[in-house]
């Protein structure tokens, strides 16, 4: 196998997977980037979300081959200190419970707020409803993203 | 979700002791010893070889102090609280350590956790029965208060004066006389060398600063950057992935399989047999996942082969026309049914239910001659450390277990299936291996919430008053499965949230009839007030219909000795504007219920279209939890409580056909989301008394407040959960 080229974060990687590997498992596995979450394996979840070339994608549907070459964002890649304004906006609201279907959240949320500075609840509700939690803490990303939409300032 | 009836006591009483003996045989010297040893960073409890002691006291001197097993302080002034629970989102790692960050005085910024490493000197760590603050409310508060009085001693030997004048505040140690003040941290050698207090005296009421307050929580950060580790993100060097395929039948096992197609997958190392299934191991997660496509298996699917829902719900029918065991008998019971001037009868029906945490099952072990070390994220250290023991031929003590966060548990994290899997696999293939379940691995192999069938009757007097209230039930038992159920009693964990019925109704009878069919059961958030609640609560309804009552009065009226029920039901109905006219289509539904030491009350608004689509608008939620320890996690489980419930009662349900559950993702197990998340209002009725729980009492009202909701839009009731399948 031709090893195959990921950017990821900004660093180039080359890795010697199967090209059909799903980008989630050369995140987790082959580089250890571990904040990227398996949770359905289908695309329904989206706690596998990251950024490709700026859009979100499940990586759990993205294999290495499509992503190779292009630009990926983790959530170890969105700020180097946890201080994006999403990552604070979801402090402020004291957003995560178990944490698991977070990194996935935030990622959906900064590429919502990319396309619309300041969404509505229902621009809010369309796109995020692609990102499912266990433990209910869909009224706080609501308002953590409106926050973050308003420069943290609310 | 742990045991919540009979062995609640028990596990109370673990909790209890688990501090206790350690504190009495903590001599000067041994605590000596054990603030040397801490400051090597050794997890190491009190009883400590002689020499092993006197070696590392001279090797390493004390630099962070550990008074007792729940908390080291710095030189720096750094507080780390040891966490013997687990941690899944419920927040008992940031109220465990406000408990003793509020008896120390410590400054809440300069606070951390830490998860503990199963031990005796820790108890039973199980965590659930919203068990987690109640169970640890005196040790955490005792641990911090003895560091308290040995460091204000510290600082009054220093300055020679009286302890009794000095105090502790944020961090430090002040001398209000004399104006002098240290930080926590320049006491801590001097401290490490008194005596621990056996009886430190706790602090007043009204001199918490902390408690009932909502600082941010502890465990936030790692949530939002990708650092915080779940059982599924450890990596350990040279560790293999394994995937493990089990029989789809519940109880089959392989017979024989074919491992040549699975092996030339590359990265693919081995296939083994594991307990009655089969693990293919490689590299990494996918060479693992298409290894298993590859493996040819053939199962003996062994006695539940032909087992369906179909099947399941004809034999229910057929036992609710025997009598079961008595669960509750008040006044004449069903006999008085027959004095009553209009009798109403209803049948009420839940499925069974998947947990679907969005962390699938996971285990990382590694067996290595006398030793084995386990990363989980698991509800029970205590119970994982026995289970790895007795699957590697070990004894506990010879087994760590590393707890991770949990990316969920609800209920399902107390079993230790994956757990066993990868310590018998690292046992035969002599590596750490991890064993990962797919979503559809964790929705099919789980111990599932049971499904139950109820008949309700009630009778009204000639005012319309009821009289009377019989309610017979047909339900798997958990407790009866897992063989902890009391000898010659209802199974508890069908009857909590039925039994025990609120309102003030003068004959009733509640009996069961436990019937196994064998799908595997588990503890579900709330457990059995998780369905009963539902039921209960939707038949009162019916009785107000019946007696042209409105369904808040009626409450009010049966509940009038009740009072944590009503405070908190005229509560949610008062922030719901109860009696104000809602639109066509629209309809209110109330729902009240007491466990796990709580109480909470909710209405919910719900729309109901012409083509039947049900859309729950609002919800008010009142809640008395006694006394709360952090406002803010209170609210976000009532709000979790509700979201998961809402789940549960809109789209929930698991079943089975050919031995096999049909459901295996979230397309066919859907679970509520953003969009269909009502705005919900939490608002507080707290009453002061004694601690009530809090992951589980949140969830149990929001079925019957919508499903009664549904019942007041249409007139008519909804008998059948998921009311989306209805």
């Amino acid at each position: 196998m031709p090893a195959i080229r990921l950017i990821v974060n900004g660093a180039a990687h080359s890795i010697d997977v199967d090209p059909e590997m799903p980008l989630l498992w050369a995140l987790r596995d082959t580089l250890g980037l571990t904040g990227t979450k398996y949770g359905c394996g289908a695309g329904i979840c989206g706690a596998c979300t990251v950024h490709l070339d700026g859009e979100p994608m499940r990586s759990c549907q993205v294999t290495v081959a499509q992503a190779a070459g292009k630009q990926v964002v983790t959530i170890e890649g969105l700020s180097p200190d946890g201080a994006h304004p999403v990552q604070r906006a979801w402090l402020e609201e004291q957003v995560p419970q178990c944490g698991y279907c977070h990194s996935g959240q935030i990622m959906a949320a900064v590429a919502l707020l990319a396309k619309q500075p300041d969404p509505s609840d229902a621009d809010i509700d369309q796109v995020m409803s692609a990102n499912l939690c266990r433990c209910g803490t869909y009224p706080r990303i609501r308002r953590a993203i409106h926050r973050a939409a308003k420069g943290g300032a609310r | 979700m742990s045991p919540t009836g009979k062995s609640r006591p028990a596990a109370r009483r673990r909790a209890g002791e688990q501090c206790a003996p350690a504190e009495r045989a903590l001599s000067r010297r041994a605590f000596l010893k054990t603030g040397a040893l801490a400051g090597t960073g050794l997890v190491i409890a009190f009883h400590v070889p002689e020499a092993l002691a006197a070696a590392v006291t001279k090797a390493a001197p004390a630099t962070r102090w550990k008074p007792n097993a729940y908390l080291i302080v710095d030189p720096k002034g750094e507080v780390t609280v040891i966490i013997a629970r687990s941690e899944m989102g419920q927040g008992s790692s940031t109220g465990l350590a406000m408990l003793l960050a509020e008896e120390l005085e410590a400054d809440w910024t300069k606070v951390r956790i830490q998860q503990a490493i199963p031990a005796p000197k820790y108890g039973n760590m199980s965590t659930g029965g919203s068990m987690s603050i109640r169970s640890l409310w005196e040790p955490m508060r005792k641990a911090g208060a003895q560091a308290r009085e040995m460091l204000i001693a510290a600082a009054a030997n220093q300055w020679k004066v009286a302890p009794g004048t000095c105090r502790a505040e944020h961090g430090e140690v002040v001398h209000p006389p004399s104006g002098r003040r240290l930080a926590f941290g320049a006491l801590v050698a001097a401290a490490a060398k008194l005596p621990v207090p056996e009886k430190p005296v706790l602090e007043e009421r009204k001199d918490w600063r902390l408690i009932g307050t909502s600082p941010a929580r502890l465990d936030g950060p790692a949530k939002v950057d990708g650092r915080a580790r779940f059982g599924t993100d450890v990596r350990v060097p040279g560790m293999l992935y394994a995937s493990v395929l089990q029989c789809p039948v519940f109880g089959g096992k392989v017979q024989g399989f074919d491992p040549a197609a699975a092996l030339q997958v590359p990265g693919v190392v081995r296939v083994e047999r594991v307990g009655n299934d089969v693990a293919v191991l490689a590299k990494s997660t996918w060479a693992a996942l298409r290894g298993r496509e590859a493996l040819r298996v053939t199962w003996d699917e062994g006695a539940l082969a032909a087992l369906d829902s179909a099947g399941i719900r004809a034999k229910f029918v057929e036992l609710a026309g025997q009598p079961g065991q008595q669960a509750r008998k008040e006044g004449r019971g069903t006999e008085a049914l027959a004095s009553a001037a209009r009798t109403i009868e209803a049948v009420y029906e839940v499925p069974f239910l998947a947990h679907a945490t969005m962390e699938p099952m996971n285990c990382t072990a590694h067996v290595q001659p006398g030793s084995c070390a386990v990363w989980v994220s698991t509800q029970n250290g205590s119970s994982a450390q026995r289970a790895a023991a007795e699957a590697a031929g070990l004894k506990p003590e010879q087994v760590t277990i590393h707890m991770t966060f949990l990316g969920g548990g609800f209920g399902r994290r107390h079993q230790h299936d994956p757990l066993v899997q990868a310590v018998l696999l690292s046992k035969a293939v002599h590596a750490p291996v991890q064993v990962f379940w797919t979503r559809e691995d964790d929705m099919q192999h789980d111990f599932y919430r049971p499904a139950t069938y109820n008949v309700l009757r009630a009778g009204l007097d000639a005012t319309g008053a009821p009289i009377a209230w019989t309610h017979r039930m047909v339900a798997p038992g958990i407790a009866t499965q897992m063989r902890f159920a009391e000898k010659d009693k209802p199974d508890w964990s069908s009857i909590d949230g039925a039994a025990n019925l609120p309102y003030a109704i003068p004959n009733i009878e509640v009996d069961l009839v436990t019937h196994d069919p064998g799908v595997p059961l588990g503890f579900w958030r709330s457990v059995g007030s998780s369905q009963n609640a539902y039921v209960v609560e939707c038949f009162l309804d019916e009785v107000a219909a019946a007696a042209k009552r409105d369904p808040f009065e009626l409450r009010r009226e049966l509940l009038k000795d009740k009072p944590q029920h009503l405070a908190v039901l005229e509560l949610a109905a008062k922030q719901a504007g109860w009696g104000t006219p809602l639109p066509k289509g629209q309809g209110r539904g109330i729902a009240v219920h007491g466990c796990f030491g709580s109480f909470v009350a909710q209405v919910a608004e719900v729309e109901v279209a012409t083509a039947g689509t049900v859309r729950v608008k609002r919800v008010f939620c009142a809640v008395d939890c006694g006394t709360a320890v952090h406002l803010d996690l209170v609210r976000a489980q009532m709000e979790s409580g509700i979201i998961y419930g809402l789940s549960a009662a809109l789209h929930g349900q698991i079943t089975l056909e050919k031995g096999r559950v049909v459901q295996g993702n979230f397309s066919d197990y859907p679970v509520v989301t953003m969009a269909e998340t009502p705005l919900i209002e939490v608002h507080f009725a707290l009453s002061g008394g004694e601690l009530g729980g809090i992951g589980e009492p949140g969830l149990p009202p929001i079925a019957p407040a919508v499903a009664n909701a549904i019942f007041a839009a249409t007139g008519k009731p909804v008998r059948k959960l998921p009311i989306a399948g209805v």
